[in-house]
């Protein structure tokens, strides 16, 4: 089954939600808590990046027994250099963002720890697409 | 038989089958058919949020009777530290502790003492394991450890593997008294005074083999026998062991104040439990070495069997912490093995809608397809706690769509209005005209 959800950016007071929605929905469809976690930890990350980063996206879960796909897609500045926002510590968020605990430069990172495939495909100025998916053992 | 045993239960005489406890419960385990609340076993965490909302005192908790001490040849009272802060200053811990004995106990053995030593293994556990996921979880509160196992049980493997303090007091007192008296360790009965129904539970069904307690007294039952013990004079004096230290444990906050290594962050309050493990289960506060999690509001003194207002009891608390002073250095084990949990706790995911994911699925997308078209009031009128719950018991076949009494009462609307239109519309021959002909009138003239 699908969900998608629509993300604003900078709307801080909604960010977690969409991840926490398709939380509930792995729960209900008893997926592996493992796999469930992974899938969470995917979807809050890439929320918060449109949260943070983009003007406005969207997030989808697909959800089979077999696995589960998380899409992020946003338009937005985008990422000039992917390899450079994969490492530990690398962030562009502003000091304001910062200052509110997020923009640690883990967003990126912690998803790779956490999909089993992920490809993230981005053009400067125009948006970013992600695209994870956890297999369901 | 029972799969599951609750401190929690429902008085059927009492309950009116309103709707408060539904709304309340923290893993949706409560329904109303039949205008009585019905409480899910899988789901029953023994929290105790719903015998604090029930306006009618229909939820109650079970707990062991002071006539139990009869099973035993030798008894030992195992006083919750939050025990403490129910008394007037002038009640000192020593004068609290020698009533227990008047009130038909042999021995009693402060479960603060077993604090004490537990804060050790924790900070030990904590600077041996450092490569274990953090933050790593407290194991004290059975209701926030029960919450694990139903609503996150990706988390369980961040719950410190070490006993709680009354497990550890319950093994320490038979231990004590084994030496003391020579007698078996089954002559020898362990009871906690306990604060609330889910140590209760932990007492009865341990998530582990078999509790070192061997019942649990409700903390009113014992404070009403005792008061009056109080104002007797004290005839078997006992000097309390423990140390501000341990007493600390009984109020939010304590548990960490014991420990005092790492990043520390306590949590107090059910749902405010729940929005920490929500943060950690999707990947935060990885900086945080150790989280203390209790479900009531307070801390153990704000537990739903405890008479006195958790307010006055965190201030005697408080000043309990502050100058209540051990008179002996004590030399508890300082093996980890000994505080260690043998067993892993395992998951009780009693939150999907079938046990097969692809029934599971079809199933979510139905509810989905429900929730949409139900009006989204969370009334509670159905039973169910929302209208998101009542899709998904629908779903399962628990209720029925007619349940809803907005839906019921438009489509009653419908067929009222459909009634009326039907009711108007006449055969031709069952004009005015005929009715007068029938009445003998017809065409005058």
């Amino acid at each position: 089954m699908q969900l998608k959800f629509q993300v604003q950016g900078m709307d801080f007071s909604r960010a977690g939600q969409a991840a926490t929605k398709i939380k509930k929905a792995l729960q209900l469809a008893g997926m592996d808590p493992a796999t469930t976690r992974k899938a969470i930890i995917i979807a809050y990350e890439a929320e918060m990046n449109i949260v943070i980063h983009a003007c406005h996206g969207s997030l989808t879960a697909n959800i089979t027994p077999r696995k589960v796909e998380i899409i992020a897609d946003d338009e937005g500045p985008g990422i000039p250099d992917i390899s450079l926002a994969m490492q530990e510590g690398y962030s562009t968020a502003p000091p304001h963002i910062r200052e509110m605990g997020f923009g640690a430069g883990m967003g990126l990172p912690n998803i790779k720890k956490s999909a089993d495939e992920l490809d993230i495909r981005s053009e400067v100025n125009k948006g970013t697409r992600l695209w994870a998916v956890v297999f369901n053992n | 038989m029972q799969q599951y045993f609750h401190s929690v239960r429902l008085d059927e005489e009492k309950c009116r089958g309103c709707t408060n406890c539904i709304k309340h419960c923290p893993t949706e385990a409560i329904r109303v058919r039949k205008g009585r609340a019905r409480i899910i076993e899988e789901r029953c965490i023994d929290c105790g949020e719903c015998i604090r909302v029930c306006p009618n005192q229909a939820k109650l908790a079970i707990t062991d009777s002071l006539e139990k001490l009869k099973d035993f040849k030798y008894t030992i009272a195992l006083p919750a530290p939050s025990f403490y802060g129910q008394f007037k200053p002038e009640h000192t811990p020593a004068r609290v502790l020698s009533a227990l004995l008047a009130l038909g106990f042999d021995d009693v053995f402060e479960v603060a003492l077993a604090a004490e030593a537990v804060s050790w293994a924790i900070r030990h556990y904590l600077e041996v394991y450092p490569d274990r996921p953090r933050p790593l979880i407290s194991s004290a509160c059975p209701a926030v450890v029960r919450l694990i196992q139903v609503r996150f049980p990706s988390l369980l493997e961040h719950i410190i593997p070490i006993e709680s303090p009354m497990e550890i007091a319950g093994r320490m007192a038979r231990e004590q008294a084994c030496r003391k008296t020579g007698l078996e360790p089954g002559e020898i009965g362990t009871f906690f005074i306990t604060p609330c129904p889910a140590k209760v539970t932990e007492v009865k069904q341990p998530s582990e083999g078999r509790s070192s307690v061997d019942g649990a007294i409700s903390m009113a039952v014992v404070y009403g026998a005792l008061l009056k013990r109080l104002e007797m004079p004290v005839t078997n004096p006992v000097a309390p062991r423990a140390s501000g230290v341990g007493i600390g444990w009984g109020r939010a906050g304590g548990e960490n104040e014991a420990i005092k290594t790492g990043s520390l962050l306590a949590v107090d309050g059910i749902h405010s439990v729940i929005s920490v493990l929500d943060e950690i289960e999707r990947g935060g506060l990885t900086d945080i070495d150790y989280l203390e999690a209790q479900a009531c509001t307070g801390g153990c003194i704000g537990g739903p069997l405890v008479p006195q207002n958790p307010f006055v009891a965190r201030v005697r608390m408080g000043n309990l912490v502050k100058h209540h002073r051990s008179r002996e250095k004590w030399a508890y084990p300082r093996e980890l093995d000994y505080y260690r949990l043998k067993t892993p706790i395992p998951a009780r995911p009693a939150l999907t809608l079938a046990s097969d994911p692809r029934v599971a699925l079809a199933r979510l997308e139905e509810a989905e397809r429900i929730c949409a078209e139900l009006p989204g009031l969370d009334c509670g009128s159905c039973g169910s706690p929302s209208c998101r719950a009542l899709a998904e018991d629908i779903v399962q076949g628990y209720a029925r769509r007619s349940y809803c009494i907005f839906e019921l009462r438009e489509r009653l609307q419908q067929l009222a209005e459909e009634m009326v239109e039907l009711a108007q519309k006449q055969p031709p021959a069952m004009g005015r005209d005929w009715k007068q002909a029938r009445d003998g009138g017809g065409e005058a003239d």
